[in-house]
């Protein structure tokens, strides 16, 4: 490991109480071959300019705090290694979402719809803890497991073309959170999240790029989730057109 | 409390796709639906013609063999190759399956698609070849 080896990082900066607009400013930092580009910025914030804003949790790739733009690609900066990039890294906020500060970005968007397609169990009717778990067998669990390993980094939504020029979309990570809920046995929320993942905000909204599914880091596949609601929602539309359908 | 000011940074509406290789690769994807749409108006003439009597259609089918309709044709399977195979390579996320407990592998998925057009073009040889 050379000691003398540096890299640069340039670093989308926005001072809100200051700049119009935001600008790039570069730092030198040592080149360490086991260091990702979080280290990188930890470094920029602890030696040379305390006032860079970014943020970072669990530097293990699972709180899904720490994405941004690097090089023009979503990423987790906890999972990016300084070697796998040029002598020149340039760093920006995560795209499609309004710029809080430098690399700080605003996500209440995003908190609002994941709300909305409700994130969590409905069941048919509570049980008492008396009468035990709800039991599940392994295949049961396989079916959703994928689509529960999102961290909400938010990389699906800075890779998505669709996002981006349609903010209403209620995107990739939280449609493929409404598809884990309603395809696990314990629950039966489906028809209410069906009004938002079937609208047309919803998975409707959706070209198949693709992109989401290529950036995530916990290869949740969302994009996969979107088309299975797509085929879902269309066979609730023929079954209601059945005698008898609902 | 400090005041906010969340900056917007703006997407361009008609050169977004240029950004990303894979983002040229959905448009290319898209494109390719157009040559498709292209050659179902020229089997449908084909078909028009046909109706219209025994002179129409040995015009048209003398016309598939000129040197223009050759290389249109070829342009068409190209294209039409393309928006075939991109499709049936993401089969397996819209369709995913699972034989008992096991989930199918993607290329089982991806495979029945490819066997079942080789099926399908075979026998439409065969027919066409009668
Ligand atoms: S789906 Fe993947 S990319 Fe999107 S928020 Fe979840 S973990 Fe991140
Ligand atoms: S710091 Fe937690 S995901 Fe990167």
């Amino acid at each position: 490991m050379s000691n003398d080896r540096t890299i640069t990082l340039e670093v989308m900066r926005y001072r809100p109480e200051t700049d119009a607009a935001p600008s790039f400013q570069s730092y030198v930092v040592p080149y360490v071959e086991e260091w990702v580009v979080l280290d990188a910025l930890n470094y920029v914030k602890d030696n040379l300019d305390t006032t860079v804003s970014y943020r970072w949790s669990c530097h293990m790739a699972v709180c899904g705090s720490c994405g941004m733009m690097i090089d023009g690609e979503p990423k987790l900066s906890c999972k990016a290694f300084l070697r796998d990039y040029g002598s020149k890294i340039r760093v920006e906020p995560l795209s499609h979402f309004p710029i809080e500060r430098d690399l700080v970005v605003v996500i209440d968007d995003f908190i609002e719809k994941f709300t909305r397609i409700r994130p969590y169990i409905i069941a048919q009717s509570e049980k008492p803890v008396s009468e035990g778990e709800y039991l599940q067998t392994p295949a049961q669990l396989h079916k959703y497991k994928q689509f529960t390993l999102c961290i909400n980094c938010l990389l699906c939504y800075a890779a998505c073309p669709q996002y981006a020029h349609n903010p209403e979309f209620v995107g990739p990570a939280a449609l493929s959170m409404a598809h884990r809920y309603n395809l696990d046995s314990r629950d039966s929320g489906r028809d209410l999240r069906q009004e938002v993942s079937a609208s047309h905000e919803g998975v409707w909204e959706c070209s198949f790029v693709g992109a989401c599914s290529d950036v995530c880091p916990k290869h949740v596949d969302p994009a996969a989730a979107i088309q299975q609601t797509k085929i879902a929602s269309t066979m609730d539309y023929y079954k209601a057109l059945l005698p008898g359908g609902k | 409390m400090m005041g906010r000011k969340p900056y917007i940074r703006e997407v361009s509406k008609t050169t977004w796709w240029l950004k990303h290789p894979r983002y040229m690769n959905y448009m290319l994807r898209e494109v390719t639906s157009l040559f498709i749409g292209l050659y179902t108006a020229v089997a449908i003439d084909g078909v028009w013609r046909l109706q219209q009597g025994r002179e129409a259609w040995e015009h048209f089918i003398a016309w598939t063999f000129s040197t223009e309709a050759v290389f249109m044709h070829i342009v068409f399977l190209v294209f039409a190759v393309i928006h075939t195979t991109t499709w049936f390579n993401v089969t397996p996320k819209a369709m995913p399956m699972h034989v008992g407990d096991e989930p199918l592998p993607d290329a089982a998925i991806i495979g029945a698609h490819y066997a079942g057009w080789v099926v399908v073009s075979v026998l439409a040889l065969l027919i066409a070849g009668k």
